[in-house]
């Protein structure tokens, strides 16, 4: 990598912790799922219903991962495991408070965003039925934001920067940017039910966004690097199941 | 800044692997130290913060089961990291094994 990017990453990375230390504020905010009965039973459907035809779609495309390549069961497996890991570390932000990581980058960038969608609902059943973390009823909001929005994100922008020829970068952004897109998501679909009353939904989401994003952003870039952690050792030790994903045609640049 | 080596060195065997886990480390434990607060994270605050903007919601359903304390809640969370943890440590070992040989 040349130094002229080498020296923009530094200056772009110093910016925003710089940013960082001027906005963060002492009050306390809480970015996590949505708990149980937080939503009404109509937005909790509509979120349901939205959710069911992405969940159909990547158990279709799990099934076909697994019957074209039982290889790669190994590698689905750790991509959900990272995900098991990183939503259970409720790690302290820059917020005066706490939240944690979705770890679902890894999976989309592997193995595609639908195939992550199935494995990101499984940690959220999980956390919602023997936690009390999120509910049953706000699951298919918090599928939305987390098992489907953020993979995608991190899929998309992954894509993006591949195509130019910057893998790792890709990596790194496209966990951190999925990570943060599922609480922007996660503050649009509660500032939509709780609408401030001066100012309304955007008012509210100004107010969600700022705290939920805010505490979000150091654990994001935590994501991300952890994100290209894992992918290191693949590199390293399972060049073969990479190559099966066809993820390694992009020689590092 | 030690973020600057995590993103350029990528030479096969000099990953910064080193520098990725000390830069999580440092920003996990930099709030602590620099940042004033309680460091609460619970969902009661959040539901808090709904109750002001409609002091009237009240949730219409409650959790299935509940951990019976945050000790039990903290149980199942570090179960919840062991366990995935174990499989990761696991699944890349096989890896690294099958690679030596």
């Amino acid at each position: 990598m040349n130094t002229r990017l080498k020296n923009r990453i530094c200056l772009g990375l110093m910016a925003s912790f710089s940013c960082l230390i001027i906005i963060s504020s002492p009050n306390p905010a809480y970015a996590m799922h949505i708990a149980e009965g937080f939503l009404p039973m109509s937005w909790a459907v509509f979120w349901w219903l939205l959710t069911i035809p992405f969940l159909v779609f990547g158990f279709k495309s799990l099934s076909h991962v697994t019957q074209k390549n039982p290889e790669l069961k190994l590698l689905l497996a750790l991509s959900g495991a990272f995900g098991f890991v990183l939503s259970a570390l409720k790690i302290p932000s820059v917020t005066g408070s706490c939240s944690h990581p979705t770890g679902t980058g890894l999976g989309a960038i592997l193995f595609g965003p639908s195939v992550m969608s199935v494995l990101g609902s499984l940690v959220l059943l999980f956390q919602a039925v023997l936690l009390a973390h999120g509910g049953l009823t706000t699951l298919g909001a918090n599928i939305f934001s987390m098992a489907i929005v953020g993979p995608w994100v991190a899929f998309v922008i992954y894509s993006i920067m591949v195509s130019c020829g910057k893998q790792k970068l890709g990596i790194f952004f496209g966990a951190t940017l999925g990570n943060l897109a599922t609480y922007v998501v996660t503050s649009i679909q509660l500032a939509i039910v709780f609408p401030a009353v001066e100012g309304g939904v955007m008012a509210s989401f100004i107010k969600f966004g700022g705290i939920f994003a805010i505490t979000q952003i150091p654990l994001a870039i935590s994501e991300g690097f952890l994100t290209v952690l894992v992918w290191n050792w693949l590199q390293s030790y399972a060049i073969n199941e990479l190559q099966t994903l066809k993820l390694l045609k992009i020689q590092e640049g | 800044m030690s973020n600057k080596k995590v993103i350029t060195s990528q030479s096969k065997n000099k990953q910064g692997n080193w520098w990725l886990i000390s830069a999580v480390i440092s920003l996990t434990v930099l709030p602590l130290i620099f940042v004033k607060g309680d460091f609460e994270g619970a969902d009661t605050e959040a539901q808090k913060l709904i109750t002001e903007i409609q002091p009237n919601y009240k949730p219409w359903i409650k959790p299935i089961i509940e951990p019976a304390s945050s000790e039990i809640a903290s149980l199942l969370f570090a179960s919840q990291a062991a366990f995935g943890a174990g499989v990761i440590g696991y699944i890349i070992g096989f890896y690294k094994g099958k690679n030596n040989h």
